[in-house]
């Protein structure tokens, strides 16, 4: 195993584990502002391969011009999606917690299926189709501007969250909501805000992936059980752990399916999974 | 000699040190009260007593038996019975299920339990609610209901916490007299509590907790007359 | 006070079983169910009705089975597909590869089983809600995964059972009746067990683990203990339940026996019919079929998927708004009938008062 094919695997996993990430932030912020774990967030990033699909296949726009629009149509969604279905069940029992979100997850995937079929999609020419050589090693052009994409995003969350007013009312609220409400922070209001931030955020994960990646209705399944190791790992609600986290993970799932098989590359991250949940359950830079 | 023994317990968690090099004790069938301004470790303390938190430094006795550093459930099989600022009643449950959970730590026969959470119920002056689904209780009766319930598992030292906050006068009073019956069983309490005109007049003796340490100790009127702790109360108005 | 007030009634007053219910038309009412139930073969001669009976009935078993640690203890475990499946491998493999007798063969996938979720328990437990559900989910997977690429097991291609070895030593007949039977029997003996439980102090200890598990604890309750019996028991019924399907179907694969989704749906059935309530999942397991096959029956043929959709929809209406279930509804209604009968009671004292 020559080291090319090292730095091959590895800055696959690397490239892959900042999509992971993205999809991560999403749902860390959720989980951090409202302690309601998202199971329906692979259908975010569904949503957004698909918005960016039907711009390029219908109006023939590139999914990279298209981006912001799509990032807006997810940002719409989490909030309204938080306002009607959501806002019910904020003090319901964890049953019912899980089951909405559940619920929603099938809800979505039968809707696209309904109304998009079943079959694959894919966006055959984007301005960033190709590959490129880099130090020697071969990468895809969309996985590089995918994997740029992630960090300039995960960089803006963090600068929002650091340094603008609205963001700091996020993390107030995220750390203790009574508190925060007491400041005069409207809790309604930063949970709707986070809701729509993390779809957006699976969204534009989405429409990275859209150049590259297989555009069908299950596609969030792929997705949703690997951003909840990497919320895991990187600390529930934070949101630099989910980007350190993602990269890990996705050089374990590349890696590890190359040293052992590519068809136990889910037990391999499901292990490290179960590892931290039992040795470390407050992840790399958890807050509980 | 004494039942409990509280012997330089500090607590520090996450940069804060809610509990400070704190000593004292508890006579069998004595009313201990542990009072203080807001902030002060009372619960803390009670957390490390019961076994919710263990001590950072320092131990905790009950008779010849270390109880710091056991878990809660194995601190209620030691004789420590608690309830807690938040009565966590089981709202599932009737008021006589409730009790019961606590009767089987000593028998596991449904029928026995259920007479024992009957006595019980009737001690407590809760009889006529036993059937009621606790959650629909009103807050004072979901207090006595947990003190009820706490003492099914036959504690010999029964912790309070806050038993008396938010109750008109007249349950203040059902509430004393509940403790009292309770010392007379033998039981030592010790009682966390901002009422002081509930626990003043009925406690054997009085600790008083300020920022974490143990700033009085004595009987009641000799706490009331201490300028430490005047001071203390008056600071945190 | 208006009739509002005294309607009010929390969904955790309506999820407590009914400790009193000792009435003997209640017993009168069971023992004609059970007698309706067992003449269904009788009754019912269409080979595809009489399997949709079995099918509610291997439903209810696995939803009482749940039921065990996630409606009553609290433990809400979202990978229960792992001990389905591990039921029906381990008694497949041990009839057919070790010549073991089915029934034998079904209580050993029991204990397997059984054990298995002692492993898991001692790892997840100290997990609290959403954590747990996540770690069950995860380990299901992984059993799907390994089973998957176990060529022992058959790999993704699976196991069949022989056809031709037929009676009851081998659990296999060509006839329904004989497995409607089975199944029954299995729902009674399951619903006899939660019975027992919810009758003995471990019913009460679930109860408590559920609602206050500080609280449980300050009461010299070992949380930990208590939840792996429920999940222990939970899982031996679960497995067995996987194995009756290996009998029945004659043919079990990773997507027919460790499928994630039949995790989601043991648990639905619970949901619908009611958490924490005894006839609750065998309720929900009715109407779960009734609306599957309604569904299918009615938009499935299109192949657009329309059956889901309806599906998921009512999975989310019934999770925000309707969390007690059918059982829940129930009691709901009953309470505010007798409300409204008191109230009326009282307003009539009153009016005598008055005119007096």
């Amino acid at each position: 195993m020559s080291l090319e094919i090292i730095i091959q695997t590895l800055a696959s996993g690397i490239l892959i584990g900042l999509i992971y990430a993205l999809v991560a932030i999403g749902l860390t912020l959720i989980f951090g502002v409202m302690d309601i774990v998202n199971f329906s967030h692979g259908e975010f990033l569904m949503f957004g391969m698909y918005s960016s699909f039907w711009m390029y296949s219908l109006f023939a726009l590139d999914p990279m011009f298209t981006l912001p629009l799509t990032a807006l149509f997810l940002f719409a969604l989490g909030t309204m999606l938080y306002k009607l279905i959501i806002k019910k069940i904020t003090n319901a029992p964890m049953l019912s917690q899980i089951f909405t979100t559940f619920g929603l997850m099938m809800l979505f995937r039968g809707l696209a299926q309904f109304f998009w079929k079943p079959d694959f999609r894919t966006v055959d020419h984007s301005i960033v189709s190709g590959a490129v050589q880099v130090f020697g090693i071969q990468v895809g052009m969309p996985q590089v501007t995918a994997g740029v994409g992630a960090i300039l995003v995960t960089m803006g969350i963090y600068l929002f969250l650091t340094k603008t007013r609205a963001g700091a009312a996020l993390e107030a609220t995220a750390a203790d909501k009574e508190a925060a409400q007491l400041m005069g922070i409207d809790s309604q209001k930063m949970f709707a805000m986070a809701w729509g931030i993390g779809a957006a955020c699976a969204g534009v994960a989405g429409a990275l992936l859209s150049t590259f990646f297989p555009i069908f209705p299950e596609v969030g399944a792929n997705f949703i059980l690997i951003a909840f190791v990497v919320v895991n790992l990187g600390g529930f609600g934070s949101v630099i752990g989910a980007l350190f986290a993602g990269i890990i993970v996705g050089v374990i799932e590349v890696m590890g399916g190359f040293l052992i098989g590519p068809q136990y590359k889910l037990a391999l991250v499901l292990g490290l999974f179960l590892a931290v949940l039992m040795f470390r359950p407050q992840g790399l830079m958890g807050k509980q | 000699m004494s039942l409990l023994r509280v012997e330089s317990v500090s607590k520090r968690f996450g940069g804060i040190t809610a509990n400070q090099d704190v000593s004292f004790e508890v006579g069998a069938g004595k009313i201990v009260g542990l009072i203080g301004p807001n902030g002060a470790g009372k619960t803390t303390m009670f957390n490390c007593i019961a076994g919710y938190a263990p001590p950072t430094t320092g131990e905790i006795w009950m008779n010849d038996i270390k109880v710091s550093g056991m878990s809660p459930e194995q601190c209620a099989r030691a004789g420590i019975g608690r309830t807690f600022q938040v009565a966590r009643t089981f709202t599932s449950m009737t008021a006589l299920e409730n009790v019961m959970v606590g009767a089987f730590l000593i028998n596991k026969n449904v029928g026995d339990a259920r007479q024992s959470a009957a006595r019980l119920l009737s001690f407590v002056n809760l009889g006529q609610f036993r059937d009621k689904p606790a959650g629909s209780m009103t807050i004072s009766e979901q207090r006595r209901l947990a003190v009820a319930r706490a003492l099914a598992v036959k504690p010999r030292l029964l912790l309070m916490d806050e038993v008396m906050a938010g109750l008109n006068p007249t349950e203040v009073r059902e509430t004393v007299d509940v403790v009292l019956k309770i010392r007379e069983e033998g039981i030592s309490c010790l009682i966390v509590e901002h009422v002081l005109e509930g626990i003043m007049p009925i406690a054997d003796a009085i600790v008083v907790l300020d920022y974490g340490k143990k700033i009085a100790e004595g009987s009641p009127e000799q706490v009331s007359r201490d300028p430490k702790v005047i001071a203390a109360y008056l600071g945190d108005e | 006070m208006n009739i509002q007030d005294k309607t009010v009634i929390s969904a955790h007053e309506l999820l407590a079983p009914d400790s009193h219910g000792n009435s003997s038309v209640k017993y009168i009412l069971l023992a004609l169910c059970v007698l309706a139930a067992l003449l269904v073969p009788v009754v019912v001669k269409d080979p595809s009705h009489q399997n949709l009976a079995i099918l509610i009935l291997m439903a209810a078993q696995l939803g009482v089975a749940w039921n065990i640690v996630g409606g009553y203890a609290g433990q809400v475990s979202l990978g229960h597909v792992a001990f389905y499946g591990l039921g029906a491998y381990t008694s497949t493999l041990l009839l057919t590869q070790w010549g073991f007798n089915a029934w034998v063969a079904m209580l050993c996938g029991g204990l397997l089983s059984a054990a298995i979720s002692l492993i898991i328990g001692w790892s997840c437990f100290r997990l609290n809600g959403h954590y747990f559900g996540m770690a069950t989910i995860a380990v299901a997977e992984i059993i799907q995964i390994i089973f998957t690429n176990w060529e022992y097991a058959g790999a993704a291609v699976g196991l069949t059972l022989p056809m031709d070895q037929q009676g009851w030593g081998s659990m296999i007949f060509t006839d329904k009746a004989p497995y409607y039977y089975i199944a029954l029997g299995l729902l009674l003996v399951t619903l006899a067990v939660n019975y027992w439980i919810e009758h003995s102090y471990l019913g009460y200890y679930f109860r408590a683990i559920k609602d206050e598990p500080d609280a449980a604890r300050s009461l010299g309750i070992n949380l930990s203990r208590y939840k792996q019996i429920a999940f222990a028991v939970s899982s031996f019924f679960t497995a067995i339940g996987g194995s009756l399907y290996a009998q029945k179907e004659l043919y079990i694969d990773p997507g027919s026996v460790l499928h994630t989704g039949l995790s989601i749906k043991m648990a639905l059935v619970s949901i619908l019919g009611g958490v924490g309530t005894l006839l609750g999942p065998v309720i929900g397991a009715g109407v779960l079929t009734f609306i599957e096959e309604g569904t299918r029956a009615l938009f499935g043929g299109s192949g657009r998927g329309t059956d889901l959709v309806i599906y998921a929809a009512l999975i989310v209406v019934i999770a925000v708004y309707y969390p007690t279930g059918v059982m829940g509804w129930i009691k709901q209604f009953f309470a505010r009938r007798k409300a409204v009968k008191a109230q009326k009671e009282q307003d009539v004292q009153e009016a005598k008062r008055e005119a007096a």
